[in-house]
């Protein structure tokens, strides 16, 4: 089957389907797949959290001042033309949802913004009950609906970016899931939007279709991946007990909203032992998520842990009628899952959420390729070393219209010529199938997750990294060049042999990168390498596929010119 | 402990048949852990859709359990035999797969294979 179209957005989220809005504003028909449902899959749904925007709606606020805490956040590492982007932006977009009845909590007459860590003032605008992340997605699939030039299309997932003889991304070669029949799509400019790769580790609070696609497809186009070890933990997910129909990571609105204490597994606070042994005491929220993931792990690693292996997190001191209205029906959930808050804390501890790092790109969110684009998550650089909450989503928006923009220029300035041999390698790929499995690659994905968590987690030693490459070689050898199929609809074995073929190739990059920065910063923490090295590290790394060789570069850091802005108290 | 999943697996234009797994579990876990325990464990063609794993955010794994319509990611596993089975008043894709999403997202909106049984 073949398909053709002006621009192919790769991926469903809420930086795909802007990146689809505006595309088609700017003149283009649009082709948007996900390997899931339209709407359904990727991060956006799951994010039942905070969306960071000065709209200054709660006390003053100027995205200047957002830009400082996220930068600050960063550690160094922010490419500040993207974080600017991505604080300068947000509020229209935040208002365009709002137009378009999203449902921003509101109060007093006013969108709420609640404070949230490391940002300097009320900031973070969300959607009862937990509902921000179903809201948005709703939205933005309601306002596609309305615009013809869209064409959605689910179960499509897509395996290679085709790139012409002239070295230009003219399309993409992908499988009909429900059928298992090939497809290539012929498009002028191709947008990769799949979000993370947080699927590499056994707990974590997105997808299980986030297992770093887009990196795998950028990588292999020729694009560069930039800040590839740092991957954000989530500090109080969801350990204990068992909760199912919730995000594991919903506690943290609670605890904005109505205070929340963690306690160790010998009922003590601890947070303000790590806060001022690092002076990053906001005096409003206690600690920023690298410093309380930290905080955790050594509580646990000291013997203080909770029976499960993490924290307690109590809000026996909250009375019943205030959680109530606080959570809302969140608290028959809860029910249901058989936890009352006001007779028994819940155990949390860190999980994979976010990663900072991703496909390299410059202010028009091209990736070098020609006519190869990316946006959202599966962006590296805006947020450095660790993202600042909240910024997940304003960044999905605000970098999904851009590259949405720049693709439909690009479609109206120099569009790429498909010819079919592009598609040709990834076509012999596919013909190779073989239905003889000499593995099962379900397990060798859980396998990967394994590793993933027990070597690569927040706290790294070059010995663990080095053995994890070595797992890594091992699966990769075991997982072979010809895709293993089970041969029917809708294939599951295929499916996983696909992911596994991108998810070696995108941990392979995190290894590697936490293996060559040889300090600690933000979100990786080297335990034989404490502390930060400005003089060796105030730098990107960038990696580059040639081949199967996987190289690494160390970059200078993007810095404004230096600019004087004044933070109000 | 342990739950016997008797899943019913198929493909269109073909009989269906009922195939049981024996998984382990702890009390709490979902039929979905199930159907993934099988997947990694036992055999991986089994298919089934899911995409947010327990947060009950996609409702991709809507199917039919001991009778009843519900989703795997939030019905929890209990012990002796559970009954599995694609939605019945969906185009059966194959196994626990239907064709749920709207015919306007969908490739080949007409696909020509007949209801699940």
């Amino acid at each position: 089957m073949h398909l053709e179209t002006d621009v192919l957005v790769i991926g469903a989220g809420g930086a795909g389907m802007y990146a689809a809005l505006e595309a088609a504003k700017g003149g283009s028909s649009v082709i948007l797949a996900d390997r899931s449902l339209i709407g359904r899959g990727g991060a956006t749904v799951m994010a039942m959290m905070t969306v960071a925007v000065a709209l200054g709606a709660q006390t003053p606020d100027h995205w200047e001042y957002h830009l400082a805490d996220t930068l600050a956040a960063g550690h160094g590492l922010c490419d500040e033309r993207l974080s600017t982007i991505l604080c300068e932006d947000g509020p229209r977009r935040i208002l365009e949802l709002e137009e378009w009845k999203v449902g921003w909590a509101r109060e007093d007459g006013h969108i709420k913004q609640a404070h949230a860590p490391g940002h300097d003032r009320p900031r973070c605008a969300y959607v009862d009950f937990l509902r921000t992340g179903p809201a948005v997605s709703k939205t933005l699939r309601g306002r596609l609906i309305g615009v013809p030039e869209v064409r959605r299309v689910g179960d499509l997932m897509i395996v290679d970016i085709a790139l012409n003889a002239d070295g230009v991304a003219c399309g993409a070669t992908a499988i009909d899931m429900q059928t298992g029949t090939p497809v290539t799509i012929a498009a002028k400019a191709v947008i990769i939007a799949t979000g993370g790769l947080t699927r590499l580790y056994r707990r974590n609070s997105a997808s299980f279709n986030m297992g770093g696609d887009g990196y795998a497809l950028a990588l292999r186009a020729g694009a560069q991946l930039i800040d590839m070890e740092f991957v954000q933990f989530f500090p109080i997910g969801h350990l204990a007990p068992r909760l199912v129909g919730l995000d594991p990571i919903m506690w943290d609105p609670f605890r904005y909203k109505v205070g929340g204490t963690l306690l160790n597994g010998n009922m003590e606070e601890f947070e303000h032992r790590y806060a001022d042994a690092n002076k990053r005491n906001d005096g409003q929220y206690v600690l920023t998520r690298d410093l309380a993931t930290y905080a955790i792990t050594q509580e646990v690693e000291a013997g203080r842990g909770s029976p499960a292996g993490g924290a307690y997190l109590s809000f026996q001191h909250v009375p019943e009628s205030e959680l109530r209205r606080a959570f809302g029906p969140v608290i028959d959930t809860l029910a249901a899952n058989g936890i009352d808050l006001t007779k028994q804390p819940i155990e949390v501890s860190p999980i994979a959420h976010y990663h900072m790092g991703g496909v390299r790109v410059d202010t028009r969110f091209n990736t070098g390729v020609p006519n190869l684009y990316a946006c959202g998550e599966a962006v590296g650089g805006a947020n450095g070393a660790n993202r600042l909450s909240g910024n997940g989503i304003t960044e999905a928006f605000t970098f999904g219209a851009r590259a949405g923009e720049s693709a439909a220029e690009t479609v109206r300035k120099s569009p790429a010529r498909w010819s079919p041999e592009a598609a040709a390698p990834t076509l012999d790929l596919l013909k190779r199938r073989t239905t003889k499995l000499s593995a099962n690659p379900a397990e060798l994905v859980v396998e990967l997750q394994a590793l993933m968590t027990e070597k690569v987690g927040p706290f790294r030693t070059g010995d663990k990294l080095d053995s994890a490459l070595a797992d890594v070689e091992r699966l990769t050898a075991a997982t072979g060049h010809d895709p293993m199929a089970a041969g029917t609809p809708y294939d599951p074995v295929l499916l996983d042999w696909l992911d596994l073929r991108n998810m070696l190739l995108v941990a392979k990059s995190v290894i590697i990168a936490a293996k060559a920065r040889t300090e600690s910063r933000g979100a990786h923490q080297r335990e034989d390498f404490p502390g930060l090295d400005d003089d060796a590290w105030l730098y990107n790394q960038v990696a580059t596929l040639k081949g199967d060789d996987l190289s690494l570069e160390k970059v200078p850091v993007y810095q404004a010119p230096p600019k004087k802005v004044s933070i109000p108290a | 402990m342990n739950a016997t999943l008797i899943i019913r697996r198929g493909e269109p234009q073909k009989p269906t048949t009922d195939a049981r797994f024996e998984v382990p579990f702890v009390p709490g876990q979902t039929v979905l852990d199930g159907l993934r325990w099988i997947r990694s464990h036992i055999d991986p063609s089994l298919g089934f859709r899911f995409a947010c794993i327990n947060a009950n955010a996609c409702k991709e794994c809507m199917m039919v359990i001991d009778g009843g319509v519900e989703y795997a990611c939030t019905t929890r596993l209990h012990e002796g035999e559970m009954t599995v089975a694609p939605l019945p008043n969906k185009v059966l894709i194959s196994d626990l797969v239907t064709e749920i999403a709207p015919p306007d997202e969908r490739l080949t909106p007409k696909a020509k294979v007949r209801k699940a049984t």
